[in-house]
């Protein structure tokens, strides 16, 4: 088995590569944008004298090469440096946002992933009947209206026609029931486009290889339509399913700004946008650092299950010679 | 090898339509077909493609192909008309009591599963069959069919088998049941005749063993009288012919029927040699990446003379065709055109070089773009090799259509308003409009039905002769080598082991491969087999042992 765990530390050395190449494109593009940092923080009314000693003080007179250094090597340490605009630690900030944006992304996750490919794989099934044509329909649906669309319909109809869901939602508040409560509609509405999404996409991969002769091969064995679905096609159109449920995960942690906004939820994304706003150049790194580790993290994952998802790649066929 | 005729049969189709909903109105492919079958009966269907052997062999297991339906006519099994028993229940009857054995055993095994767990699935889901009993008889039918380690080779992936291995494990996977019937779909085209002769040893044992009745789809005449008790010859989608093996090979009572030996019949009156070679290649060495697939290949082509390449597949012959062609860099050694080196590299050949050497290729489909009308495809080498231009290239256009025999019309169609056969033709002219030297055919018959190679074949044989072309022929059938070949190079691994006149080299080999590939070869003769394993003395697997 020594070439599959070889095949995986190579992805695994090709992942942290990727990570350092973007750590200096982070650092490089925040650099360059125009405006001085201890400027925009002092203000207009701010003397030369104290913009100079502020940028001693923050070590923007470095060469560019040592402050990159100073901040991976803080990184990797877990000190992510400080927050420009208040002086706090940037992980005491970050790690509120991190958790309420992971409990949104788990939450979404848990209703959305078994259901998109459990609707895909029932409407293969029953294809060209009328659970496929409803679900192919009302999946493109859902898929084309934007969120903050989706959102608002199911804040009309959730929270201000029925009155069951609190419109707004506040993290870290009671119990597990009540977060449970406050996360239900932006999880709702996060898991209806992920639900369209997946299950379109776990159809194609299927309806790909139901043509081949080996599900044919099924048919002629007897196998029943369900049987022929789950055991023949599923198995070798997993590659492309692995594929569309991990976009769709990175997509909930990093592509929630919507939402956050729509349903006053602070996550990563506000986060974000609130630091670019204020110039907060340090908390823009770690957020871009940390959205950048998790897809890439989320595309590692892929690539080692979609290796062992598949026998060829499991076992390469020289084995065979020597037995 | 008695036919039973007594009894009720055990399959019977009635004025059996299969209709295919293709584009425009339904084009019907099976088109009233009656048909018994006996138990413990070996039925031979044979026909071109095209012909509906396989939609009748699926339609015995009441299937029909996505686009197809049985649009008139029964199919009765055991007395129970298939097509009107619920689908369920005729899912039932599949894998149980009819099994099907396909033509590619590569592509047919779920590349995902263990192939244990895939020959096991019908026992244990549909007959009840406990894992553990249902393990052990793959197991020893595994063993009985000769397939090695027949105790873990299921524990193995299809992508880690050869295919005669694979095509054993499907020959198992539809005995596990002891079905009553099995229709086997060419289950020997995709593989080489030394690996034929077992796979056929096989089924016979298999189907004579067990009492199995048997329906052999095949278009090799010579394959289907080594198993058939009866022969049903088919033609689009009708019977053209029926009778016992015997019956039928010592008198043929249709034309069609006659037609299929045809190329067999075929001889080529030897050239004589005037000693002027054209291609020369000396010690030629190639690789793929670090593996070797050619070591120390040496052979003249001389000139106006057919050289055909034999071997399996793997041999190395389509490698050669490559070396020649300048597709891929010799390692070693030199290839010469009459007498003068050519450059291993495409782009280091002169345009003069590239014209006197003209590739043509096994499928047609793929070598003709689909986009580029008959006219573009012939008229680009007219152009780029001999500056043709306007009157000149539409009346040299013509010629060549005449000299392949194509209909002029037919300049202005694309490739797929052609048949495999016109599109052949077509691909020769593209090559006869460089005004070649050497053609290399790579297995240019292979893909075609007997009729068409015969006709191929003779239009080459004449074009050769009135143009003075030389050929380098590579083939895997020896039928194809004695119609056209004067001398025969014999390749195994990558190396020639044998090469001569072809009559020497077919009548009085010295090598033992080429013995053994020789004596692979079937004839039309319903007791070759018999003769052939008699012969060996030892059963099994003489392919791996060699």
């Amino acid at each position: 088995m020594h070439g599959v765990s070889a095949m995986i530390a190579q992805r695994i050395a090709l992942g942290i590569a990727t990570l350092f190449v973007i750590s200096m494109l982070v650092f490089l593009a925040v650099d360059m944008l125009p405006g001085d940092p201890a400027e925009a923080i002092l203000g207009q009314s701010a003397t030369p004298a104290s913009v100079a000693a502020l940028r001693q003080e923050l070590g923007l007179n470095k060469p560019l090469v040592v402050r990159y250094a100073d901040w991976a090597a803080g990184m990797l340490r877990g000190d992510f440096g400080r927050s420009l605009a208040n002086d706090r630690p940037i992980s005491e900030l970050v790690a509120p946002r991190l958790g309420a944006t992971l409990s949104l992304a788990a939450l979404a996750a848990a209703i959305a992933l078994p259901l998109g490919v459990l609707l895909g794989i029932l409407s293969t099934v029953h294809r060209d009947r009328a659970l496929d044509r409803v679900a192919s329909t009302a999946s493109l649906l859902v898929i084309s209206f934007p969120e903050f669309f989706t959102a608002y319909m199911l804040v009309a109809c959730f929270s201000v026609g029925l009155g069951w869901l609190p419109a707004i939602s506040l993290p870290n508040q009671g119990g597990f029931l009540e977060t449970l409560t406050m996360l239900a509609l932006p999880a709702l509405t996060l898991s209806l486009a992920v639900i369209g999404y997946v299950l379109r996409m776990t159809r194609a991969a299927i309806m790909g290889v139901m043509g081949s002769p080996y599900v044919e091969m099924a048919r002629l064995k007897g196998v029943g339509p369900f049987g022929v679905v789950v055991r023949h096609a599923l198995p070798n159109a997993l590659s492309p399913i692995i594929n569309v449920v991990i976009i769709n995960l990175a997509y909930l942690v990093v592509g929630v700004v919507v939402i956050e906004v729509v349903f006053v939820y602070p996550c990563l994304g506000q986060l974000l946008v609130d630091s670019v706003a204020k110039r907060d150049i340090p908390v823009v790194q770690a957020c871009c650092m940390l959205f950048a580790g998790t897809y890439i993290g989320l595309n590692l994952l892929a690539d080692i299950l979609a290796l062992l998802a598949n026998p060829r790649l499991r076992r390469p066929r020289h084995r065979e010679a020597r037995a | 090898m008695l036919t039973e005729t007594g009894g009720v049969p055990l399959l019977v189709m009635r004025d059996l339509v299969i209709e295919a909903s293709g584009a425009g109105r339904p084009q019907r492919i099976v088109d009233g077909i009656d048909l018994e079958l006996h138990a413990g009966e070996v039925l031979g269907l044979i026909g071109e493609s095209g012909a509906g052997k396989s939609t009748i062999g699926l339609a015995a297991l009441g299937y029909v192909r996505p686009g197809c339906r049985f649009a008139g006519g029964t199919i009765h099994f055991n007395g129970q008309n298939l097509l009107d028993l619920p689908p369920q229940h005729r899912r039932a009857l599949r894998g149980t009591r009819i099994a099907y054995v396909a033509q590619s055993a590569t592509a047919s095994f779920n590349p995902a599963h263990r192939l244990i767990d895939q020959a096991v699935e019908t026992a244990t889901r549909q007959a009840g069959m406990g894992r553990r009993q249902a393990e052990q008889e793959a197991r020893e039918l595994f063993a009985r069919l000769a397939l090695p380690d027949p105790d873990r080779i299921g524990e193995r992936f299809p992508h880690e088998l050869s295919g005669g291995q694979l095509q054993r494990v499907m020959i198992a996977m539809a005995m596990i049941c002891r079905p009553d019937l099995i229709v086997f779909d060419e289950p020997t085209t995709a593989l080489d005749v030394t690996t034929q002769v077992e796979i056929l040893a096989c089924v016979r044992d298999v189907v004579e063993a067990f009492g199995t009745a048997a329906i052999y789809i095949t278009h090799d005449l010579a394959v289907v009288t080594q198993l058939a008790h009866r022969i049903v010859v088919l033609r689009h989608g009708r019977i053209v012919e029926e009778a016992p093996t015997r019956a039928m090979l010592a008198a043929p009572r249709e034309t069609y029927t006659r037609s299929l030996w045809a190329v067999r019949k075929i001889r080529k009156a030897p050239e004589p040699d005037h000693g002027a070679a054209l291609l020369e290649l000396a010690g030629v060495g190639a690789s793929y990446g670090s593996v070797p697939v050619l070591r120390d290949v040496s052979l003249t082509v001389g000139k106006g003379r057919t050289v055909a390449l034999v071997g399996e597949s793997g041999s190395g012959k389509s490698t050669l065709a490559r070396v020649v062609a300048g597709l891929l860099p010799p390692t070693a050694g030199r290839v010469l055109l009459q007498g003068g080196g050519l450059p291993g590299r495409l782009r280091d050949r002169s345009r003069d070089e590239l014209r006197r050497v003209q590739l043509i290729h096994q499928s047609p489909d793929a070598a003709l773009n689909p986009h580029h009308s008959i006219r573009e495809t012939i008229g680009r080498p007219l152009q780029l090799y001999n500056g043709l231009k306007g009157a000149a290239r539409a009346a040299r256009l013509y010629e060549l259509m005449a000299l392949v025999e194509l209909k002029p019309e037919l300049l202005d169609r694309l490739p797929n308003a052609l048949s495999g056969g016109q599109k052949q033709r077509v691909c020769i002219a593209r090559a006869l409009a460089a005004d070649p030297e050497l053609l290399i055919c790579d297995e240019v018959t292979s893909a075609l039905d007997q009729v068409v190679q015969a006709d191929i074949l003779a239009m080459l044989q004449r074009l050769q002769k009135e143009l003075g072309l030389s050929c380098l022929f590579i083939t895997h059938d020896i039928a194809t080598v004695r119609a056209i070949a004067d001398e025969v190079v014999v390749m195994r691994h990558g190396a020639v082991v044998e090469s001569g006149p072809r009559d020497t080299v077919l009548e009085a080999p010295s090598d033992a491969y080429t013995r053994l590939l020789l004596s692979c070869v079937p004839d039309v003769d319903p007791d070759w087999l018999t003769r052939l394993l008699q012969q060996r003395a030892i059963p099994g697997d003489m392919h791996d042992a060699l």
